[in-house]
């Protein structure tokens, strides 16, 4: 057993843990921050995502002990008293989630997104979020949030539904 | 919106509008509770030992060193839990003579299909239970494995020896017998002398539903009531399965669906792993917890599709169809699951689609494998039809040459046609498929796009434009119970809804439909807020669990509006009713005198009135109410649909495929739905693009594959390609709006809808680009290597050009083309 100290979503943690425990498991297990989830176990989906010293990390690719010294900010620590990040609003705004289970870790990516590149392109949004999978939304909406969450204005009503305006041909 | 409706819309406050969902905040913010979150005092957690092989005898289990490992508490067999295990059962037998072999949680003797379940371990933790997993010792004695459907067939291999035959059921419909339509061999022995014959073979490959949540179960057996937490769409059947094959008592279960994320009718299951959860708590009499890996997800979670169609379509020269015969051969994996070999008969009534076909027959062989089992996976049934039909419908266009729209304008149903009886014996009640057509041809640019193909194509581009049509229509709202009686199905479709006047002016509405994604609780408020005139945020909506929500079918089928929303409708009707003589008591008016409105009761011709919440608050005090009426507005509703329901659309897709490389890419896909009245336009947008992607997937990415041990090779998704926000496009939708005639809402449903109509939009638009090469198929999932093989064998291996009498027939002496009138044996419609 290894003795970590981890700053989680502001407050200070000192734990044993075995060596092998990966950072997911001693943030669900240990911390008890279930708002972070596990959803594949090759690192491809994305579910577990947090933000460790202000960059996306899958946090099932990074063991515990990793962490040591360090800040995590889970998606249970966006919201500042209450009040929600641009980011969890705007995909409550564009109805960019149905089931929520990849939610957690396509908003952490999203932000990671717009932190590295604050006005993208679809194109380039669709990239940033490629290696987070949603089995849900078919990603438009996600798409319209993050777009929305730069500031941008969308290119048709995502949240009048018909969305007959909106240009296709998002990828040519 | 387009409405070609002339039915006047009634204006109301909440139905029609984007409410944005009651549901996020808990789901944006991480509070939670999936199964997984749920961590009850002294609860162990249980790690699996799965079968690496395909078909085997268990010659024994050695336990002795998991037993002493860390943390363990107790290491079970099939033969330790055998008195308390269950069975999983099917609910849809085809017919009385339906082979369909035991399938217990965990088998004692033999394994069908790798991943079945052999020992079970209960441990302190997690990692304890799954480091001792490894070191139970299993010695297997290996059997031949089936692995193919069509060798299946054959019996050569037998994945059940017991069974005696491969062959689970053959199930018909023929539209002579069943008086719906003519007869179909004399319509394509007339098509053959003089006409046009198209022949095809298509496979419907193989898919893993794929949910984001691994399923999870968590059991408490130290309550008066067993609680069974689960990540299932299915918390009512589940109960009832659990009763009718234990031993516990219904009453004495309790199955709770907490947060679930995502089913797609993956979790539309009683799985082995519950049962076996269940039954390992039972004996340890402490909570147990077991939450599958990802890859034991895609190894032991049902499949769906899996089905080769052998299709003969007959028409005139001009394409008037005469005629289709289908032939499905369905593999149903190892064991006939819950819905099982229902799966490609509720694709039976959709072969013909939106078509005036006058003669019709349906025909579907299921049998076993040694693969992992395969259920409903969404659209179940209907999106093999859609693709088959629709593939068929391009290839006679191309026979008669005209364009696909064309070919399809001359067969479908005229708007002024409906209710039209089908060939299938369905009665459509509305659709307009000329507005949603005309609506998405002018959406996509169709005549700029053909002109940009034709030109690609005068110019000899490497990177060739295809342009796909599908236009579908689909049945939802499962289903009417006296139809379900007829096929033999084991349970009712009906659903059920109560809601309750609370004192202080809020409602809780209670419903039996168990969502996982879909935001009922958004769309149920809004119906309620308007029958009831009260507001929508006042509005609480309960469900996924037996205790709160007694009566229930679940969610699947597209199913929960349109037969959960009516009942919703007739509970909320029976509360203003139950209100109406206590308004009247108060008002000191006469029953007949008033008129319910915007929540409020008033007396005609004053505007003397009474608020609902009013009434409701006086009926809790009860001090006041009138003889002989109980002092309660809550009502109960259980709703059994008259029929189905039947939304349509057309889609419209654009790939570029690159034919020096075989990549493709998607251009531009619009479609234009008519899914009835839309309750929540927003929850309906969302609907229509996951399953897009979803449909889009299996045309151009997915497939479950095995290798030659019968070995899941894409067993992760490091292999299994699910979609990317990179391989996605922006979609165009909207919608056209026929109300359906069968239920109080003009409701239709969506759930399912762009899984059905989208693979074969995207298959034809590839087969499109690449039909001046000769080509007139790709199997799918249409990959790169797929189509650039396709392209360099062109010519050598395909019959596009040849005239239709020359194409090759089905070679009598096949498998699944026997004469169906030798082996009807098994139920017929």
């Amino acid at each position: 057993m290894t003795r970590i100290t981890v700053t989680v979503d502001g407050t200070s943690y000192s734990d044993e843990v075995e060596p092998r425990m990966l950072l997911v498991h001693y943030l669900r297990e240990v911390v008890g921050k279930t708002g972070t989830v596990i959803g594949c176990d090759t690192s491809n989906c994305g579910a577990c995502t947090v933000h460790l010293d202000g960059r996306s990390v899958k946090s099932c690719n990074v063991l515990a002990v990793q962490a040591d010294g360090h800040e995590v900010t889970t998606i249970e620590g966006l919201a500042v008293d209450g009040e929600l990040h641009p980011m969890q609003k705007a995909f409550h705004e564009c109805h960019a989630l149905q089931c929520g289970y990849c939610t957690p870790g396509m908003i952490m990516q999203a932000i990671d997104v717009l932190n590295e590149n604050p006005n993208p392109s679809e194109e380039e949004i669709r990239v940033g979020l490629e290696g987070n999978l949603c089995r849900c939304t078919g990603y438009h909406n996600i798409v319209r949030a993050v777009q929305m969450a730069a500031g941008q204005e969308p290119p048709g009503d995502a949240g009048a539904g018909a969305t007959a305006d909106a240009t296709a041909g998002a990828a040519s | 919106m387009t409405t070609v409706d002339d039915r006047p819309a009634e204006q109301t406050a909440e139905i029609g509008r984007d409410r944005r969902r009651k549901e996020d905040q808990r789901l944006i913010t991480g509070r939670t509770k999936w199964t997984d979150n749920i961590t009850l005092n002294g609860m162990l957690h249980l790690a699996m030992v799965r079968s690496p092989l395909a078909h085997a005898k268990i010659a024994g289990i050695n336990t002795d060193e998991a037993r002493s490992a860390s943390g363990v508490i107790a290491v079970f067999t099939g033969a330790d839990i055998a008195d308390i295990q269950g069975v999983n059962i099917t609910a849809w037998p085809l017919s009385a003579e339906q082979k369909t072999p035991d399938h217990l949680p965990m088998p004692l003797e033999r394994v069908a299909h790798a991943g079945e379940i052999v020992a079970v371990v209960a441990a302190r933790s997690a990692a304890e239970a799954r480091d001792a997993a490894e070191l139970v010792d299993v010695e297997w004695e290996e059997l031949p494995a089936v692995l193919d459907l069509k060798e299946a067939a054959t019996d050569a291999v037998l994945a059940h020896p017991g069974l005696g035959t491969n062959k689970s059921a053959f199930w018909q419909l023929d539209s002579l017998e069943g008086g719906t339509g003519g007869d179909v061999d004399e319509a394509i022995s007339a098509a053959r002398a003089d006409g046009i014959v198209i022949e095809r073979e298509y496979r419907q490959q193989r898919l893993i539903p794929a949910f984001m949540e691994p399923r999870s179960t968590v059991v408490d057996p130290t309550g008066e009531q067993v609680t069974m937490w689960s990540a299932t769409q299915i918390p009512h059947v589940l109960r009832f399965c659990i009763a009718a094959t234990t031993g516990l008592p219904e009453s004495k279960i309790r199955v709770i669906a907490p947060d679930v994320g995502g089913g797609f009718g993956g979790k539309l299951q009683s799985t082995p792993e519950e049962f076996i959860t269940l039954a390992v708590a039972r004996k340890l009499g402490r909570p147990c917890k077991y939450t599958e890996t990802r890859s034991e997800t895609m190894v032991s979670g049902h499949h769906g599709r899996d089905q080769w169609q052998r299709l003969t379509l007959a028409a005139q020269k001009d394409g008037t169809v005469t005629g289709l015969k289908v032939e499905l051969m369905a593999d149903l994996g190892a064991y006939a699951a819950l819905v099982g070999g229902g799966v490609p008969v509720l694709g039976a009534w959709m072969f013909n689609s939106i078509y005036k076909f006058p003669a019709y027959r349906f025909n579907t062989t299921n049998y076993y494998t040694n693969k992992t089992w395969v259920d409903a996976y969404r659209g179940a049934g209907r999106p093999e039809a859609t693709y088959a039909i629709e593939r068929l419908m391009d290839e006679l266009a191309v026979e008669v040459g005209v364009d696909p729209l064309e070919i399809r304008e001359k067969n479908w149903i005229k708007h002024e046609e409906f209710p039209f009886t089908t060939v299938a014996g369905m009665t459509y009640d509305s659709g307009n498929y000329e507005a949603a057509t005309a609506r998405a041809r002018e959406l996509f640019g169709y005549d700029e796009l053909r002109a940009e193909q034709q030109q690609r194509r005068e110019s000899g581009d490497p990177v060739q434009l295809g342009i796909g049509v599908s236009t579908f229509t689909e049945m939802c709202g499962l289903a009417p119970s006296r139809i379900l009686g007829a096929l033999n199905y084991g349970a009712g479709g009906w659903e059920s809804a109560s809601i309750r006047m609370l004192a202080t002016g809020t409602v809780e509405v209670i419903t039996g439909a168990s969502a996982h994604g879909q935001g009922h609780e958004t769309a149920w408020s809004q119906i309620v807020a308007d029958r009831l005139g009260v507001p929508f945020e006042n509005v609480e909506v309960l469900h996924g669990d037996t205790q709160i929500a007694p009566k229930g079918m679940d969610s699947y089928g597209s199913r929960s509006l349109v037969v959960g929303g009516e009942a919703l409708v007739r509970a909320a009707d029976k509360v203003i009713e139950k209100a109406r003589p206590i308004a009247a008591h108060l008002l000191e008016a006469n029953v007949d005198d008033l008129d319910f409105a915007a929540g409020q009761f008033t007396v005609k011709g004053t505007d003397t009135r009474i608020g609902l919440t009013d009434v409701a608050l006086a009926t809790f005090a009860a001090h006041n109410l009138p003889d002989d009426v109980e002092p309660s507005l809550d009502a109960d509703a259980t709703y059994d649909p008259v029929n189905f329901s039947f939304p349509h659309g057309t889609h419209l897709c654009a790939m570029e495929v690159d034919t020096e490389t075989g990549a493709t890419k998607m251009r531009k896909y619009v479609c234009v739905d008519d899914i009835g009245v839309i309750v929540n336009p927003l929850i309906v947008e969302g609907q229509v693009h996951g399953g897009l992607v979803q449909g889009i997937a299996q045309a151009l990415w997915e497939g479950a594959e095995y290798d030659e041990q019968g070995t899941l090779v894409t067993g992760s998704f490091v292999d299994y390609t699910l979609p990317t926000a990179a391989d996605t496009i922006s979609f165009v939708t909207d919608h056209t709006t026929s109300p359906s005639t069968y239920n109080s809402l003009g409701t239709k449903g969506v759930g399912e809808a762009g899984t059905i109509a989208s693979t074969p939009a995207v298959v034809n638009a590839i087969v499109d680009a690449l039909r001046p090469m000769g080509i007139n198929d790709i199997a799918m999932p249409c990959t790169p290597e797929r189509v650039w093989t396709a392209i360099q064998t062109a010519g050598a291996t395909q019959d596009a050009d040849m005239p239709s009498d020359a194409q090759p027939h089905f070679d009598a002496d096949a498998p699944n083309q026997d004469d169906p009138g030798s082996t009807t044996e098994g139920a017929g419609q």
